[in-house]
């Protein structure tokens, strides 16, 4: 058998196969189709005759294949074409974009809003802030197109009742009114844009001053004198010592509806729900890392307490970046995302205590304690956006309020989630052709 | 993927259970299918036999991630970026961490670009058990002439194996580059509206993945994406545009969530990776550290939230550390058990004067001290009490970690501190110093308190060991 086809063996086998539509076609040299029977053709019939002349060819270069003729190497090279099959089928040429429009589905899952909290009374509702706050009243994931968020996220700023160690670069902004939280609160709001500010009663911890419950209350005092602010009221963390701190503390708060940190499983929850029931309080009901632990808590706070729900703020724990943030991010995004969809066990505001960033040695040791990392450089750079990044990733989850303690971390902190929500205007660069930016 | 249940799995599988697969039934496997941890080609007679050969074919495509892996670079350092199943973390995992790449251009001399590339290639931060660090090169045309980025390119190549991002919305540009860096397969950025023909050329030309730019125009970029994949062009990252302040910003987060919804929800005309470009906070603001922290800003925002890969200029730690941090944490997989193996384990190599110290399982804690002790070459015993995967504080508030737990430790390992140590001395971490009382009771032996942070134990041993009196 010889190795190449001959034109006039393709004709052969046509004239064998009988095909009837190519009578009156012969082809000779090279693939020329000489049409006989008249000149005057049109066009259109050309092309149409052409059309299925190739498609008989084709049928028929199928056949000889079968009957082991190399086929492909002579198509390839009658068409001048690289020796690849792929070469008949011509690339298919976009001259136009395809057209095509861009469509996503708001989420038809998140149903139930989240319950608002309005922290902060004003003269008219018998307190004397200046303003209130409200947390809450989602109804869809923090910053989604899916529905407009109504409120923005808030933070309020530490003050502690007594000078205490901290890490240094945020010391710094501290030292001179350590000792004086009025003028500590003062120096929050005045200075750093605190839209809160929580006063932390730690010395009243047995193992530190063991500060008489009715001491600490008048600190507070002194702190709602201090500023106009909503505040946050908090204990030492002693499980035995902070419900009666708290009491004392809601007493003196009276009207002025600040928020009691913390409920929690471990201490007498009722004493501090009983609190902020009798004076009119919100309450932080706090929970380590837990989902359900967080539900057996608020309900126990509903059922058994009668904390109204317009009164529960959850504080779901917060694990600093790389010292199991992604427990506490997924703690609280799988908590938002149940309470969108209904669980009313849930669907409370969230805070967060992002100060615990600074227990991250990344955030306040000087440099890394590994000889093999790279250089840390300097910490009053790393720090601040430590505690930043904590609380980003948090906002992001769902989180509403943040306990902070730097001021630039607030300040960032602020402008970016603000950003997110929709409330800052700025004139941007023109990114179309960023590549060549001189940075 | 389009399946979610093993037993959707199981129906494509042999079902001979005959364990060639590690696995001791095929419903095992299909489950491993499910979470992702095994694929097709591990079922060994579905590849082998014929008759399989259609179901492995069927069941791929139902397993196939509904973004689509997209490949940069080759060999070792390679990237592969895309490949997710969820919108949510905690649903199943997210896969292929964010590709950081970092920028330089062909206008830098030739120091710089060194400098720039080395410290990018060899940033690390340990972090439980491993090195952190730094994915890719972004080189940026800012000359606007072919030979001299291409020249550049060359020798970035020359200087580090690192993944390349070849940044020129000039096709002439891009080809240039490409002639002597097509075989890296690096990421060609970027196809715009108007561009979009010749660069579609090159991917073909060069077989390399190609970045579409379209800011704010999703219709624009569903499109490009449509008529790349008809041009059989796949190898797509999608750049709907980072616009780094104000409203924009707001729109660019929206269109990373509505980009990814659509994708996971099933529209594959959609469905690549992403790219963020936070490097155009540096645009934005004028001074280099509100620049950087910006910058740091709106990659956390967009890592956390569907970036895939990102392109940022800042190469200063305190903007390197969050960003490595802030991804591992988001792609840390949330079904992996964090604890370590307990037992007594020797660092270095400890003789009978060497200290002994105690620590808990959870695999943040041992790694944090074992590398703090290992980094300063010191020689000891750690003993690993099993305090079921909780950290030294919270175990010993939670009553995982107890003296008896550490008495319990010793004696599992054999170790018995008077036979095999000088000093019958243990060090307890500084935020478990209640336990002292109990532990010398109970194991017997001397306890001294160490710091609170592991990070500080090396200066802390200079001064506290050996004891003073034995
Ligand atoms: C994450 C976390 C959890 C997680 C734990 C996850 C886990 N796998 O460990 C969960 C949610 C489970 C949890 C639960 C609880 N937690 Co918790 N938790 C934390 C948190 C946020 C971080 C702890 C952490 O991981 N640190 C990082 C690791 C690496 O640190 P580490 O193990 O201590 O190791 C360091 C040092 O100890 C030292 N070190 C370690 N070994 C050695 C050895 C030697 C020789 C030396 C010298 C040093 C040393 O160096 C290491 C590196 O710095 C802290 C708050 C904070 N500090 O930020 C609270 C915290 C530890 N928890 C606390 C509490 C009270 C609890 C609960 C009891 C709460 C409750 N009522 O349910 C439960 C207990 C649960 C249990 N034990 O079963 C308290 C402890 C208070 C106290 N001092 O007693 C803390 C401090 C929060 C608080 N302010 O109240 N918690
Ligand atoms: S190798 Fe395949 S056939 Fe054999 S047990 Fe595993 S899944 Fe089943």
């Amino acid at each position: 058998m010889s190795d190449k086809l001959k034109l006039s063996d393709l004709n052969s086998i046509l004239k064998d196969l009988d095909v009837e539509s190519l009578e009156g076609v012969t082809i000779e040299g090279d693939i020329e189709l000489d049409i006989q029977g008249g000149g005057g053709m049109n066009p259109a019939m050309a092309y149409a005759l052409g059309h299925e002349a190739a498609q008989i060819s084709l049928h028929v270069a199928n056949i000889a294949r079968m009957l082991g003729y190399p086929v492909d190497q002579l198509f390839a090279q009658c068409l001048g074409a690289g020796g690849e099959t792929a070469a008949l089928q011509a690339e298919p040429a976009i001259e136009e974009l395809l057209q095509a429009k861009f469509d996503v589905a708001r989420s038809s899952e998140w149903n139930t809003p989240i319950q608002e909290v309005t922290l902060g009374a004003t003269s008219a509702d018998g307190g004397s802030r200046g303003h209130t706050i409200t947390l809450g009243g989602e109804k869809a994931m923090p910053f989604y197109f899916d529905a407009e968020m109504p409120n923005r996220n808030y933070v309020t700023m530490d003050v502690f009742d007594m000078p205490i160690s901290m890490a240094k670069s945020v010391k710094s902004n501290y030292e001179d009114v350590m000792g004086d939280p009025a003028e500590w609160a003062k120096k929050v709001v005045n200075e750093y844009n605190a839209d809160m500010v929580t006063i932390h009663l730690i010395s009243t911890d047995p193992l530190i001053n063991d500060t008489p419950a009715k001491e600490a209350a008048k600190v507070v005092e002194d702190v709602l004198q201090a500023v106009d602010v909503p505040i946050v009221i908090g204990g030492s963390g002693n499980p035995q010592k902070d419900p009666e701190v708290l009491e004392k503390a809601a007493e003196v708060a009276e009207g002025e509806r600040a928020l009691l940190a913390s409920a929690s499983l471990n201490l007498d929850y009722e004493r501090v729900a009983k609190a902020a029931t009798d004076y009119g309080h919100a309450v932080l009901s706090w929970t380590q890392l837990e989902i359900n632990a967080q539900k057996e808590l608020n309900r126990k706070l509903m059922k058994q307490c009668n904390v109204p729900r317009d009164s529960i703020v959850m504080d779901p724990t917060t694990a600093a970046l790389g010292y199991g943030l992604d427990y506490a991010y997924s703690n609280m995004e799988r908590i938002r995302l149940s309470a969108l969809m209904g669980d009313d066990e849930l669907n409370f505001p969230m805070s967060s205590g992002t100060t615990n960033a600074w227990g991250a040695r990344e955030s306040w040791m000087k440099e890394s304690p590994l000889k093999e990392d790279s250089d840390w450089g300097p910490r009053e750079y790393r720090g601040p956006i430590w505690e930043i990044v904590t609380g980003l990733a948090l906002a992001l989850a769902g989180n509403d309020m943040f306990m902070m303690m730097h001021p630039t971390s607030v300040q960032v902190l602020k402008e970016i989630t603000q950003t997110l929500y929709g409330n800052i205007e700025a004139k941007n660069p023109d990114i179309t052709n960023w590549i060549t930016a001189e940075v | 993927m389009k399946i979610n249940s093993p037993l959707d799995a199981y129906k494509y599988l042999p079902g001979t259970n005959c364990g060639r697969c590690g696995e001791d039934t095929c419903m095992a496997f299909a489950s491993h299918l499910i979470d992702r941890s095994k694929s097709g080609e591990d079922c060994l007679p579905m590849v082998e036999e014929d008759k399989y050969a259609k179901k492995l074919e069927e069941l791929e495509k139902l397993l196939a991630p509904e973004i689509r892996e997209v490949t940069i670079g080759t060999g070792e350092k390679s990237v592969t970026i895309g490949g997710d199943d969820v919108l949510f973390r905690h649903k199943l995992t997210f896969f292929n961490k964010t590709a950081y790449a970092y920028d330089v251009t062909d206008t830098m001399d030739e120091k710089e670009l060194e400098e720039r590339i080395n410290t990018i290639q060899t940033f690390k931060k340990f972090y439980v058990g491993e090195f952190l660090n730094l994915d890719m090169v972004a080189v940026r045309c800012v000359s606007g002439k072919p030979d001299t980025f291409a020249s550049t390119v060359k020798k970035v190549i020359g200087l580090t194996e690192l993944p390349l991002v070849l940044c020129s919305f000039d096709p002439a540009v891009l080809k240039a580059a490409l002639e002597v860096a097509a075989d890296k397969k690096p990421l060609m950025y970027a196809a715009n509206q108007e561009n979009w023909k010749e660069v579609a050329g090159l991917a073909k030309e060069y077989e390399v993945p190609v970045t579409l730019f379209a800011p704010n125009d999703l219709d624009l970029l569903k499109s490009m994406a449509k008529t790349f994949a008809e041009l059989g062009i796949e190898d797509l990252v999608l750049d709907p545009g980072t616009f780094p302040t104000g409203r924009e910003l707001k729109t660019t987060f929206e269109n990373f969530l509505k980009i990814r919804r659509a994708g996971i929800d099933g529209d594959g005309e959609i469905a690549y990776p992403i790219m963020a470009v936070p490097l155009t906070a540096w645009m934005a603001y004028d001074d280099d550290v509100s620049a950087s922290y910006w910058e740091t800003v709106v990659a956390s925002v967009l890592t956390v939230k569907y970036g895939d890969i990102m392109i940022m200029h800042s190469i200063e730690p305190y903007a390197l550390l969050p960003e490595m941090h802030l991804r591992d944490t988001i792609y840390t997989d949330p079904r992996k058990p964090v604890t370590v193996d307990p037992g007594v384990w020797e660092v270095g190599s400890p003789t009978a004067d060497s200290p002994i110290i105690v620590t808990t399982n959870f695999a943040l804690t041992y790694y944090t001290v074992e590398s703090d002790i290992s980094s300063n070459k010191i020689d000891c015993y750690i003993v690993v009490a099993d305090t079921e995967g909780i950290g030294v504080e919270a175990a010993v508030a939670g009553g995982q970690l107890t003296a008896d737990k550490i008495k319990k430790t010793l004696e599992n390992a054999k170790f018995d501190l008077k036979e095999k140590t000088n000093y019958n001395t243990v060090i307890l971490p500084g935020l478990s110093a209640r336990l002292q009382g109990d532990v010398e009771d109970k194991v017997g032996s001397r306890v001294l308190i160490g710091s609170a942070d592991s990070g500080r134990l090396p200066g802390w041993l200079e001064k506290n060991w050996p004891p003073q009196d034995k």
